[in-house]
């Protein structure tokens, strides 16, 4: 734990609205070790991408501290913000929508070797940004092209040059692949595995796609309405779910094969509005092990075995 | 793939200068080569018209015996109820209308693009304080405004450049203001501050060459309702002074004469329908040459 | 087998081809498609993005936007009524004399058997069409008992009232309380619009349904739930479907047979064990090597190499060989020849050249 790159303490963005606060990100607290990818998984509306945005103050969190290299960063003015920023970086969902329609491949490149003046020289950073090209693999004849002319998989690579132009240390990754043909989405994940290697990054890589969580993080966050339900390393995840709601979310896997298939479990019921929920188990509406506790009492995470979090009554009582 | 010149790839489309670029892209369009051709030929002959004509005895004395006359030879637009040629008139006008014209409308733009530009990107408040300040100004019919700001400042042709450009500047606030709201949420402006832009930076490397297309529209077109507008306040005389020529002057002039002399108030009117169709040919052909979609 | 030869199957697509022409380039969506759906049964149509499956949908339906979209030739029949088909002799002929040999505004290759009021009794009633989109496919000023029972009596004389019970019947099908079907869409979840959307599509009991990524828009577990929802009202109708997908999970899951499409064209057919047990073409084997192994999670993937093929280029060899690790010479230059492994299971490849059918058969 002590050489966690990245800290979040009791990490909360609210978002007011007519009705109440919308509890996007509530009370979430994880850390990343250097080097490694935290995974967070969890339905459309359930806080990944506030997580992710709140992480890189991108949007202001209501409260919670954010530690990046031990630093707390949250209480950051906007000059020392802007210094961090650079080595804590974005790879965005939609290489559509993410990147300037007017601007070539190199300018879109160049725009943050510009903004932090990392090579004044001219031909320097047409040279830089030659190399980071060919770092993500983008060919050289591109480098006058517009974003509209290219296919998705390379404008996220575009979109992954941009964001390495910095020498970032940590990278958060929201749905970076799943815009993608799945082709394609396999050699985006292998590009973004070799970065990491290569240049020891970390990520927090935000998806709904569990077959890609489980194959790209050492430890997996579910998440569920604004909180964490289960934190566990990838493989005891996988192989323990313990949380009703992760079991029912591995158990929707459409798996490509014909053999060893899944027994699905089909969630019933409403889902909780994110809108002011009350102090109960947010899950319960739709859980098939809820008891009384669950509709009087918020769970809190525990471990229940070394380095496996879940946040549910049921298994409390159960072990 | 590593590359020994990395300025000259092998296979790169070559450098083209953004200007250039747009440029080949525009004399593509013939509608507004067209357009723009009309435009540099009026302009030429406007800043030469005294290589030509004698200002004073084109425009200012009075030669009462070839009043009246139809186009012909000698006249090519025929002359006036006072004998004066109309071909000068007209092209000693066209000075007065389009310096006025492009004069207001660059003035307003430049004050309601940074208004709107403002409004639209910080929102809150400050949306709030400029767009109620801009309703204020539209809801005064924009004829009343520009006759209470000549009447009140003296008629003079810097007076009603004032004038006019006033009223531009709210309708260029909001244009500018909805552009950039439609871009300032889309994800490529986040991903400008994710990498550490700056405000400035983001306004004009990311949003306003996004919202370059509505704005060149309706600066074309303002152009052409600016041109009528000084038409309309000259015919009410608070506008350019007699015997100066003026395009609107010299419409609402020939009016009187409409029955026997009908070209006395056509030409002039033609000459303003067609440089507000090269304005809008122009304007829709640069629109779609800034693009680098349409290409 | 005998019953099945009787019965024309559910849909039938042979050699269908269909060109976008636009001002500058024509994109050739479709190059020679063929498919085949027998009475009941469920076929996925998997592909990549560009590939092909909506268009393929949208001709079923007539709905191939004119101009710029043109089919140039082939035939599509649905449950034996032929809808398109292609000129004979001397109607080419005709064309020919009439048009030259100019560029058609209008389908050149194949005339339409069917008028557009039939065409439009037919689409709802007889073949129904499921978008990707819940929330684009609904209308978002009217009640959702009114949309469902509109598609009703549009195609059947029922009293309003009578229209407006069935839609009732039709929302409790899809598991959604017949109270709330005086409800808007935007009151509903994205879920529960698909829902919707295929109590609408299903309304009239059609025979044929296509299915257009229905679930893509959704989150897991909403798939889950719709995707069985969809197992159970098909078996209980004996509908046949059209799953048009780009996730093999899917396929996998509720289909019985599996067409792969690449650049327009299928290039493996077989029942779900021979596609998946038994790959054949390279293009299916990249597929499922692309998808990131459940079982391990070290396993490197191993992604097609290159680029989506470009639409615009009409391939005289196999479309696939810069993409392919096998490919030789001759992918490059000839099309690929059609190969049985068994009398369901083919594929287009010329791996198999040496096995391959001995006329070329194009029959599936």
């Amino acid at each position: 734990m002590s050489e966690s790159l990245l800290r979040a303490d009791h990490l909360k963005k609210y978002f007011r609205s007519g009705k109440g606060n919308v509890h996007a990100v509530d009370d979430v607290s994880f850390s990343i070790e250097k080097g490694k990818t935290l995974g967070v998984v969890g339905e459309s509306g359930c806080g990944k991408s506030t997580l992710g945005r709140t992480v890189l103050r991108l949007e202001e969190p209501t409260s919670g501290n954010v530690y990046f290299n031990g630093e707390d960063i949250s209480g950051f003015g906007r000059r020392r913000m802007w210094e961090m920023r650079q080595k804590m970086q974005m790879i965005f969902q939609d290489p559509f929508s993410s990147l300037n329609p007017r601007m070539t491949v190199s300018e879109a490149i160049e725009d943050p070797l510009i903004l932090y003046r990392l090579c004044p020289d001219r031909e320097k950073r047409a040279k830089r940004i030659a190399e980071l090209m060919d770092t993500v693999g983008l060919a050289q004849r591109l480098t006058n092209t517009y974003p509209h002319e290219l296919d998705g998989g390379r404008r996220q690579r575009i979109g992954i040059a941009r964001a390495l132009a910095l020498n970032p240390e940590f990278i958060v990754c929201d749905e970076p692949v799943s815009a993608l043909d799945v082709s394609i989405q396999a050699q985006i994940l292998n590009l973004l595995q070799d970065l990491q290697k290569e240049l020891n990054l970390t990520y927090m890589f935000i998806t709904h796609d569990l077959s890609v969580v489980y194959h790209i993080s050492d430890e997996i966050m579910v998440m569920y309405l604004g909180q964490v339900v289960e934190k566990a390393p990838s493989e005891i995840l996988f192989a323990n779910p313990l949380h009703p709601y992760t079991k029912a979310l591995l158990s929707a896997i459409p798996v490509p094969s014909l053999h060893n298939r899944r027994t699905r479990m089909i969630m019933k019921g409403e889902i909780t509005s994110p809108i002011d929920p009350p102090a109960e188990c947010r899950f319960a509406k739709r859980c098939g092990q809820a008891c009384d506790r669950c509709f009087r009492e918020e769970p809190h995470l525990f471990e229940a075995e070394p380095g496996h979090f879940v946040s549910c009554h049921a298994v409390e009582k159960g072990l | 793939m590593r590359n020994e010149n990395p300025q000259l790839p092998p296979g790169a489309e070559k450098k083209k200068s953004r200007f250039g670029d747009t440029w080949k892209r525009l004399a593509e369009n013939k509608a507004a080569m067209a357009g723009l051709f009309f435009l540099l030929f009026l302009i030429f002959m406007a800043l030469t018209a005294d290589l030509f004509f004698d200002y004073q005895k084109s425009c200012v004395d009075l030669n009462i015996a070839s009043r009246l006359q139809w186009p012909s030879a000698e006249h090519w637009f025929g002359t006036d109820e006072f004998g004066r040629d109309m071909f000068a008139r007209v092209v000693f006008g066209s000075r007065i209308s389009l310096s006025i014209g492009f004069a207001a409308v660059a003035f307003g733009l430049f004050i309601g693009g940074i208004m709107g530009a403002v409004s639209g990107y910080f929102g809150g408040a400050i949306d709030n304080i400029i767009m109620r300040l801009c309703d204020i100004f539209l809801a005064v019919p924009m004829m009343l405004m520009a006759i209470v700001i000549v009447a009140a400042l003296g008629t003079s042709i810097l007076n009603l450049v004032i004038a006019l450009a006033i009223s531009c500047v709210p309708i260029f606030a909001r244009i500018v203001r909805s552009a950039v709201l439609s871009v300032r949420d889309a994800e490529y402006v986040e991903a400008a501050r994710a990498i550490g832009g700056k405000t400035g930076h983001i306004i004009f490397r990311y949003i306003l060459p996004n919202c370059i297309g509505p704005i060149i529209v309706q600066t074309t077109l303002r152009i052409a309702a600016t041109i009528s507008n000084i038409a309309a306040l000259s015919f009410i005389g608070l506008g350019v002074q007699a015997p100066r020529p003026e395009w609107g002057a010299l419409l609402s002039g020939g009016r009187n004469f409409i029955r026997d002399s009908s070209y006395l108030a056509t030409i002039p009117g033609i000459c303003i329908m067609l440089t507000i169709l090269s304005l809008n040919l122009l304007g829709d052909g640069l629109r779609d040459a800034l693009d680098p979609r349409l290409r | 087998m005998t019953e099945k030869e009787k019965t024309p199957p559910a849909l039938w697509i042979r050699d269908l081809s269909v060109e976008f022409r636009g001002r500058n380039s024509t994109v050739y969506a479709l190059s020679g498609l063929n498919l085949k759906i027998n009475k009941g049964e469920t076929l996925g149509l998997v592909g990549e993005t560009g590939a092909g499956k909506t268009t393929a949908g949208l001709s079923v339906l007539g709905l191939v936007a004119s101009p710029p979209g043109v089919i140039t030739g082939g035939s599509i029949s649905v449950a034996g009524k032929e809808i398109i088909a292609p000129l004979t002799g001397d109607e080419a002929e005709l064309v020919r004399k009439r048009w030259g040999e100019k560029k058609h505004r209008f389908d050149p290759g194949v005339k339409r058997c069917v008028s557009e009021e039939e065409m439009m009794e037919m689409r709802g009633r007889h073949v129904s069409m499921i978008f990707q989109d819940p929330m684009t496919s609904l209308n978002p000023v009217i009640t959702v008992e009114k949309q469902i029972s509109e598609v009703i009596s549009k195609h059947t004389d029922v009293s309003g009232s009578e229209a407006l019970r069935r839609a009732g019947d039709m929302l409790e099908l899809v598991g959604i309380p017949r109270s709330r079907g005086k409800e808007y869409p935007h009151q509903f979840s994205g879920g529960m619009k698909q829902r919707v959307v295929i109590a609408m599509a299903l309304a009239l009991s059609p025979e044929l349904l296509i299915a257009d990524e229905p679930t893509t828009a959704l989150d897991v577990t909403i798939q889950a739930q719709v995707l069985d929802m969809m197992k159970k009202l098909r078996d209980e109708n004996r509908t046949s479907m059209l799953m048009i997908t780009h996730d093999l999970g899917i396929v996998a899951d509720i289909c019985d047979r599996v067409s792969v499409i690449y650049a327009g064209r299928v290039v493996e057919h077989g029942t779900l064990s021979d596609v998946f047990d038994h790959t054949l073409h390279p293009y299916t084997k990249g597929l499922f090597a692309s998808l990131p192994d459940l079982e391990n999670r070290e396993t490197r993937l191993k992604p097609i190499r290159g680029l989506m093929p470009d639409p615009s280029i009409r391939y005289t060899g196999c479309p696939f060989a810069d993409r392919c690790d096998e490919a030789s010479e001759v992918c490059r230059k000839e099309a690929p020849p059609v190969y049985h492994r068994t009398e369901d299971h083919m594929t287009v490849c010329h791996l198999y050249r040496d096995k391959a059918d001995k006329k070329g058969m194009r029959e599936t």
